[in-house]
């Protein structure tokens, strides 16, 4: 199953390749990975999606949320999200087939953003399958050049993705006995924080 | 236990509020250099000694080091270095320190590291690197070492501002020494090390991305608490989180209470008395029959503080496949990730153990057992008593006077009596690591020094030093092999400068004998490339770096060979003419299953 991860990470140098390398040397198949700053500019944020069974994922994640530069890995595959991906499309258009174009550009909603002598450039907003629609549709027209951002993604209504590892009440999933893996299958979130010892602050630990 | 040298426990788990997490005390009067910085930082650590190479990128470091009062011990390799860093680390539960230069000095650390990492070993590694403008340009002896540690360190740090230096320790030590532990390594380009900046470190840290997990979910353990009371045939498997946390207490007490027998990963041994009745010896590859048929057989498998490795598990399917699994482990991505688990227990040992206990204690759980599982356990103790019993690890004796043919577990069955039990033995890696790990009776925690994860040849003589240097009043002994000690031979010179009496027994049977063994049976014995003859003679390489050399070849000298090694001060290198062809049994062939061993009858 395909799984979308909603990362936050600290905007630092190397967090990137921390990431990238951690899914190479596993073995998961990133199949698209979008980061950009979030509103606290020392924050990034990863939308990452990614192929693989729950236990994959949950080892996804876990190894994640080990990384020192990652925040808060949330597995949002399941909960309301809009996702939106981005795409740049230059597509050839004779001055007889434009007005075509143009047509179904509109259907999609899409815009276009450059026209030269024999092509055009449309940029177009959606969901994955979506631009893949388009893209068949404009095959016909003879696609030159494709863009893709890869997805980003938001869950809807007022539910945030918070930004401190640890803090979340549905992070503790993870501790609960009688699971499989030690989490239990996705619920209506499934973030992978684990619940911090409020009992321990300042205990003094002997061997 | 009272021999066991004062364990440094600092890894609490602190919480704060990240806006007030940096309390630093600005001092104008402590403008230093990068360089010193850096020694400040380790004095604010407690540092005593550091392991290390100079060269150019660290002259800087290495010219504060000189007056500084730190001790430095010159090792005579990086490799050796960052390993003398781990077994110190493992030896005294401290973290250990190693310094390299950029480049070749900073790639020579990397095997160490990577060892560090695989067995959760708190390092801090500090490597040189060219100054920042010459950064990205190939310069000379630059590598790019954050990149390739990247995936064999808990965390790494290149510092390219001055300022960050003194914080940038401050995380690096509370990163190797909380939580999980492991290595961390902070790469310094040279201009940081030579500029000046007011120095300010900080009392604490506290990092957005990493919180240390202490505790977990009590219904967790109250549930493995249940489990364990309803158990018929419970194995308490142990491993080396258990040395991390320092349970080993909790450990015996929770055999004691519970009549639970002991199994134990190569990382566990020491933390349950091997003597004990309800010990029944190493579990996986090369482990007992009692251990391996207990697993096998077992209706309740206690995990606690293991990674159920390859090693361990045999083949996955028919491990432990009757038995619920719980697993007590700090690292939530430890559960599930190589076995099922039925209650996963997550948190520190420290907090699970003893909250196991608290459940234990209870009236409500003690009312169904008694103490040591009199009673409920008394046909499953029984079982497994036989099985030890019956089927011992065994060997057969050898004509004491015969040449070249001592059994290598009568030398450590040998080793084991000269020292009474009580000395730090190290290993390297091979026959001579799992003999080591049968036949010596582990008895203390923190006092069975090997590698288990990455499995290094030639991990062991630094190690050793290491751990010497933690522990200077006690016997250390290294259990290595005429393959593994030529890896790092060099550090005998190290040893020798250093006046540390590490006693080293090299295992010689002029062969790479766990390649040779695995060549025999799963390769129609065609020794290809694992045969040593024409070996070097360790007496002479012992005396020509300084350290006394003994060479015994019949069994009958055993005893006096190692009594002389004891009686000698500084380093001794014995070299012990083994059985060439010896095998470590029994065995489990790689990827099998656990109930099917290979020679574990009793021999003749």
């Amino acid at each position: 199953m395909r799984h979308t991860l909603a990362v936050l990470v600290e905007n630092s140098p190397g967090v990137l390749a921390r990431v990238a390398g951690l899914f190479s040397r596993r073995g998961y198949n990133i199949e698209s990975l979008a980061v950009g700053v979030t509103q606290d500019p020392r924050i990034s944020r990863m939308t990452i999606v990614v192929e693989g069974d729950d236990r994959i994922i949950e080892q996804v994640s876990k190894q994640l949320n080990k990384l020192i530069n990652v925040i808060k890995v949330s597995d949002i595959t399941s909960d309301p999200y809009v996702g939106r991906e981005l795409s740049l499309v230059k597509v050839h258009a004779e001055p007889a087939t434009r007005p075509h174009i143009m047509q179904i550009i509109d259907v999609f909603r899409a815009k276009v953003v450059d026209v030269g002598k024999r092509s055009i450039i449309v940029e177009i907003t959606g969901d994955e399958e979506k631009i893949d629609a388009f893209l068949e549709i404009m095959r016909e027209f003879g696609i030159k050049e494709v863009v893709r951002t890869g997805k980003i993604a938001m869950v809807r209504g007022s539910k945030i993705i918070k930004c401190e590892k640890g803090d979340s009440e549905d992070g503790e999933d993870l501790l609960r006995p009688g699971c499989k893996f030690g989490l239990t299958p996705v619920k209506a979130s499934s973030g992978v924080g684990i619940r911090q010892s409020r009992a321990c602050t300042g205990a003094k630990l002997e061997g | 236990m009272s021999a066991v040298p004062e364990v440094n426990v600092r890894s609490g788990v602190e919480e704060r509020d990240p806006a007030t997490v940096c309390q630093e005390v600005p001092n104008p009067s402590t403008r230093m250099t990068g360089a010193q910085m850096v020694i400040e930082a380790l004095k604010a650590e407690g540092v005593e000694v550091v392991f290390g190479y100079p060269g150019g990128a660290v002259l800087p470091l290495y010219d504060a080091l000189y007056d500084s009062g730190l001790r430095h011990i010159l090792t005579r390799h990086e490799a050796g270095a960052a390993h003398a860093a781990d077994g110190y680390a493992r030896a005294t539960g401290r973290v250990g320190v190693c310094i390299a230069t950029s480049g070749p000095g900073a790639t020579n650390l990397v095997t160490g590291i990577a060892n560090a990492y695989m067995d959760s070993v708190p390092v801090v590694a500090f490597t040189g690197q060219v100054a920042l403008p010459l950064l990205g340009r190939d310069s000379f002896q630059e590598v790019d070492i954050t990149g390739i540690t990247l995936p064999i360190t808990k965390h790494n740090f290149i510092v390219k501002d001055l300022q960050r230096l003194p914080r940038t320790i401050k995380e690096a030590f509370y990163i190797a020494r909380t939580g999980r532990p492991g290595p961390v390594l902070i790469d310094i380009p040279k201009d940081i090390t030579q500029t000046e900046g007011y120095y300010r470190y900080p009392k604490e840290v506290s990092l957005r991305g990493y919180r240390p997990i202490f505790e977990g979910s009590i219904e967790a353990v109250e549930q493995a608490a249940e489990e364990i009371v309803r158990a018929r045939r419970p194995v308490l498997f142990i491993g080396g989180g258990v040395t991390i946390s320092n349970t080993w207490n909790s450990i015996r007490e929770i055999v004691e209470l519970t009549g639970i027998p002991v199994v134990s990963s190569l990382m566990g041994l020491g933390n349950f008395p091997g003597d004990d009745p309800l010990f029944l010896g190493m579990v996986g590859m090369h482990g007992t029959y009692a251990a391996n048929m207990a697993v096998s057989e077992c209706d309740l498998l206690l995990g606690i503080g293991v990674r159920f490795d390859d090693r361990v598990t045999g083949k996955i399917d028919e491990f432990a496949p009757n038995a619920k699994i719980i697993h007590f482990d700090i690292d939530p991505a430890e559960i599930g990730k190589n076995v099922r688990v039925d209650v996963p227990v997550v948190g520190d040992l420290r907090w699970s153990l003893s909250a196991l206990l608290e459940c234990l204690k209870d009236d409500d759980f003690v009312a169904c057992d008694h103490r040591r599982g009199r009673g409920r356990l008394d046909e499953w103790q029984e079982t497994v008593t036989r099985w030890k019993t019956e089927r011992p690890l065994t060997y057969r004796q050898s004509d004491p006077d015969a040449e070249c043919s001592i059994k290598p577990q009568y030398v450590i069955e040998e080793i084991y009596r000269v020292t009474d039990g009580n000395a730090v033995v190290v290993t390297d890696v091979g026959q001579h690591q799992m003999w080591a790990a049968q036949y010596y009776t582990h008895k203390r925690p923190r006092s069975f020094i090997t590698s288990g994860g990455l499995g290094t040849m030639g991990y062991g003589l630094p190690a050793a030093i290491g751990a010497q240097v933690g522990r200077p009043g006690e016997v250390v002994f290294l259990v290595s092999g005429d393959g593994s000690l030529l890896m790092n031979c060099q550090e005998l010179v190290t040893a020798s400068e250093q006046r540390l009496p590490v006693k080293i027994a090299v295992f010689n049977n002029m062969y790479l004998g766990m390649v040779r063994q695995w060549q025999e049976f799963f390769f129609g014995k065609r020794y290809s490339h694992s045969c040593l003859n024409g070996s070097a003679d360790y007496v002479k390489l012992a005396e020509a770096l300084g350290c006394n050399g003994l060479r015994v070849t019949k069994a009958r000298d055993v005893r006096a060979g190692l009594e002389r090694a004891m009686s000698l001060n500084g380093p001794v290198v014995i070299d012990f003419r083994i059985c060439p062809e010896e095998n470590v049994l029994p065995m489990v062939p790689a990827g099998g299953s656990l109930a099917k061993m290979m020679g574990c009858f009793p021999e003749g």
